[in-house]
């Protein structure tokens, strides 16, 4: 089940060659950040507090609405990573 | 010619400002993608520099940089509490022996082996009086600092001390395992159900020269020890203020000794506008005022507890940055001072290494 996820700017420039927009097959949102963990580790730190979970200003949607990280994603389901407004 | 690097910790980044003689300077940066940075050091040993970082998104990291600061990458693999505790922040940096220390909020200490690309837990300092109210924000100061300092003995790798922000001075002789608190002598203008803690340390030095002579800026007063930390007294009378952040020690002469009073209660700025550097030259018995060069009117500019630091050049240097952002360098020991960074982000720490 592959997921189309688009990562926020702030995320790119710490990991090497890591894009923007990302395919992973994953069930879940968590399923999507394993595989980021695994092909650029250290990168679950970056959305994830220890448990794991969402960090309290990185937000996810799936198709345009809040998720969590159990959240089910559907075939094709669109990801987005957002890092929220926060502070100046 | 040696090269004087001044390392930049700032809200907004880490900056490195560059000069051969100390008075042409060069400025890179900002670094860390502009994360806040708390502190920035350089390893003597291996050349590895570190940044304490905490992104509001992205969570608390070390940055390192083994090109003088040219790139950076970060990690926090192991730099986490178990259960509840979380890190708030990367809050402090130390190396020696091989090894980098970081002081976090919640108050916990960790040590890398690797060169900071792994982490692990070394104290929490359980056990210390009050331990347990440490981590309720209702108990901290402003800034939930935790270990605002860390200052390692560079003769013994397993005695090193610790500042806990709001609570006081420790020391352990036996890496972390156990702690003594060095706050006798030490006043609080404030209720403390222990005797031997609850002491609000701002800045601590201790002179190259003589392990045994320490200073600090406290937030209530100056204090001098004789005897690496056991004791103290204070050495206020004759500034115009007793509240303030920065110290800084002369690299050769032990009673020679520098802070920035500020106004204290909410306004933490420079007395009555005039901005000035004090120093001691007699352990604190007399005290006089550098302000030759800065701002001697209408200079309402404050410098936090690690924004003030000393070179060992043979005439030192002395640098301080504010926090609205502008830096100062003085290359005579504070005689005659001059702005070399005027729009920088809010500086919260500076940081000085001479590279030959």
């Amino acid at each position: 089940m592959m997921a189309d996820v688009r990562l926020p700017p702030t995320l790119t420039p710490l990991f090497v060659n890591l894009p923007r927009r990302v395919e992973v097959d994953a069930a879940t949102p968590r399923e999507a950040i394993d595989e980021l963990e695994r092909r650029w580790p250290g990168l679950r730190d970056r959305l994830c507090d220890p448990g794991p979970e969402l960090r309290s200003h990185i937000h996810v949607y799936v198709d345009g609405d809040r998720a969590q990280l159990d959240t089910p994603l559907e075939p094709r389901s669109r990801v987005d990573v957002v890092a929220a407004i926060s502070g100046g | 010619m040696p090269l004087t690097m001044l390392m930049i910790g700032t809200r907004k980044g880490c900056f490195v400002l560059e000069s051969e003689n100390r008075r042409d300077w060069r400025m890179r940066g900002p670094y860390c993608e502009s994360w806040p940075v708390y502190q920035t050091i350089r390893d003597a040993d291996s050349g590895a520099m570190f940044a304490a970082a905490a992104s509001e998104w992205h969570g608390s990291a070390v940055w390192r940089s083994t090109d003088d600061g040219e790139t950076w990458t970060l990690s926090s693999e192991g730099l986490a509490h178990d259960g509840e505790r979380k890190v708030s922040k990367i809050s402090s940096l130390a190396s020696a022996h091989g090894r980098v220390l970081a002081g976090v909020e919640a108050a916990g200490i960790f040590q890398s082996l690797d060169g900071g690309e792994t982490w692990s837990l070394l104290s929490t300092l359980e056990g210390q009086p009050g331990r347990e109210g440490w981590d309720d924000p209702a108990n901290q100061p402003p800034g939930h600092l935790g270990i605002s300092a860390l200052m390692p003995d560079p003769d013994d790798a397993s005695r090193f001390w610790a500042i806990v922000q709001g609570v006081g001075f420790f020391e352990t002789t036996d890496d972390g395992k156990t702690w003594t608190p060095r706050n006798r002598g030490l006043r609080a203008d404030w209720p403390r159900p222990y005797d031997e803690v609850g002491f609000c340390v701002h800045r601590l030095v201790r002179s190259p020269l003589d392990p045994d002579r320490m200073y600090q800026q406290n937030h209530v007063g100056v204090h001098r020890s004789d005897d690496g930390g056991h004791s103290w007294h204070e050495i206020t009378d004759g500034l115009p203020s007793e509240f303030g952040f920065g110290a800084a020690v002369h690299p050769h002469d032990r009673d020679t000794f520098f802070v920035i009073p500020l106004d204290p209660l909410h306004a933490r700025t420079m007395p009555e506008g005039h901005a000035a550097v004090w120093c001691t030259r007699d352990g604190g018995d007399s005290w006089a005022r550098l302000d030759k060069g800065l701002p001697q009117e209408n200079a309402y500019v404050g410098v936090l507890r690690a924004a003030l630091t000393i070179d060992d050049h043979e005439v030192p240097g002395l640098y301080f940055g504010t926090s609205t952002g502008q830096l100062f360098a003085s290359a005579d020991e504070g005689e005659n001072w001059s702005e070399i960074a005027s729009y920088l982000p809010p500086i919260w720490s500076v940081e000085v290494a001479v590279l030959d």
